[in-house]
């Protein structure tokens, strides 16, 4: 019997796999995608704060491009400008990052396998069924681990999560595009607005040499697709006329419904399959990883003790919430009221903000300096009550 | 019962199965498929898949 099976050997899964693979315990990760970290559905974005808080040590052929800031775009074409004299972020290639992070759970001791479908979970969690060219398999595990992306069937199967909300969910698409005329090689461009993108934003991410991922984020509710609005977009912007797409991603990225409750007995989610996403810009990677180095810490005392019930997991939810879901739930509030606003708010708020404050605002932080600009804005005081 | 992909569109993301309310839905190495008992048409999939790939309804 295995100790642990991880199902998805993304970030979260790989992070969750390498800590315990390290503690000794007989970890085994399913994947079930015939390429580790490919096709991506992401933007690739990894603050540099992220990086430090990991502990992470990426190697530089994932990292495609340093970051010193952003261009943040208001509907009406104004522009905040974000600068820093130091590197604040990455591009990341999540095709070599997350088999980087594979291949360290792996020469942690974890056995990783992709092309590894699992289809069901055994009697109590106690393991899986999982299915490897065409034949299904039994395999016994003290406990399983969930870390299956947004679309997880396995975190479904349980008590877990149910969600079907598409409140909670924005429609992801876009382009690895290159031959691009980048405003600024350094910098995220970000674009605002109901006509761009409705309750969301179009991103250029630089991956150096004048290629970026071009995507946006849309909320998922929309009688148009994402794709409509990337591509109004995109022909709408001459600089993009002699650009070529190189790579189509699409994707749902969980903006909201941080779960209260993320273990059962001989079970824990981690990462998108837990909606453990920033609520505002839709990242992922960081979250991932930090909540599998949680999970890592309470199953490897949870195991140890013998004692892997629901109970004894439940530290889980009160250390991911301690660290990172107070903050999450302080930018999903913002992110409602984000909804709330109109252009001609957003117009006015980019007069009256600095890179500073949205950098701030991105982690939950000094979300009273908008409570108080709002309020200025007679139709947003009711807006504006809920960040003071 | 009427659910359709069109598959020269579909991306084989799977957002349509993150949002199925029945657990309808699911994405194999031929793309998504649809268990006919569990549908129940409410259309969440259709909304959000990010290239319009998905008809479910009589409406079109």
């Amino acid at each position: 019997m295995k100790d642990v099976v991880v199902v998805g050997a993304g970030p979260a899964g790989c992070s969750v796999a390498k800590e315990l693979a390290e503690e000794g315990y007989d970890v085994v990760v399913y994947e079930k995608r015939q390429e580790i970290g490919a096709p991506k559905r992401c933007g690739e974005g990894l603050s540099s704060s992220a990086v430090d808080n990991l502990g992470l040590d990426i190697p530089e052929y994932c990292r495609m491009q340093s970051m010193d800031g952003a261009l943040v775009y208001s509907p009406n074409g104004d522009s905040v400008r974000i600068h820093s004299d130091e590197t604040v972020g990455w591009i990341l290639e999540r095709k070599t990052f997350d088999k980087w992070m594979a291949e360290r759970a792996a020469k942690a001791g974890a056995k990783v396998r992709a092309k590894a479908k699992v289809v069901d979970l055994l009697p109590e969690n106690r393991g899986v069924v999982v299915e490897i060219e065409g034949e299904r398999k039994k395999v016994e595990s003290r406990m399983v681990i969930a870390a299956g992306g947004v679309e997880s069937l396995i975190a479904k199967k349980t008590e877990v999560k149910d969600q079907s909300d598409l409140e909670v969910v924005d429609s992801g698409y876009q382009y690895e595009m290159v031959n691009l005329d980048l405003k600024d090689e350094n910098k995220l461009e970000l674009y605002f607005g109901d006509e761009v993108a409705p309750r969301g934003y179009v991103w250029v991410f630089p991956k150096g040499e004048n290629k970026a991922n071009v995507g946006i984020g849309i909320a998922g509710d929309l009688d148009e697709t994402a794709k409509h609005y990337l591509d109004r977009f995109i022909e709408n912007n001459e600089r993009f006329s002699k650009a070529s797409i190189v790579e189509v991603n699409s994707g749902m990225i969980p903006v909201g419904g941080l779960l209260e409750n993320m273990v059962a007995d001989n079970f824990m989610a981690v990462g998108d399959a837990a909606n453990q996403v920033n609520p505002i810009h839709g990242g992922g990677i960081r979250e991932g990883i930090k909540a599998g180095q949680i999970a890592s810490e309470v199953a490897s005392r949870a195991l140890e003790k013998d004692d892997t019930t629901k109970e004894e997991l439940e530290i889980y939810n009160h250390m991911w919430w301690e660290e990172r879901g107070k903050s999450l739930r302080k930018v999903e509030k913002l992110r409602e009221v984000l909804e709330d606003l109109d252009d001609e708010d957003l117009n006015y708020l980019a007069k009256k903000l600095d890179g500073q404050d949205l950098m701030d605002f991105t982690q939950g932080k000094r979300l009273s300096k908008l409570g108080k600009l709002l309020l200025k804005r007679p139709k947003m005081i009711k807006s504006a009550r809920k960040l003071l | 019962m009427s659910w359709e992909i069109n598959r020269d569109r579909c991306l084989r993301c799977g957002g349509c199965v993150a949002v199925c309310p029945t657990q309808a839905l699911e994405l194999t190495e031929n793309g998504v498929i649809v268990d006919e008992e569990k549908c129940i048409e409410c259309g969440n999939c259709e909304k959000v898949c990010p290239v319009g790939a998905i008809t479910v309804g009589d409406d079109e």
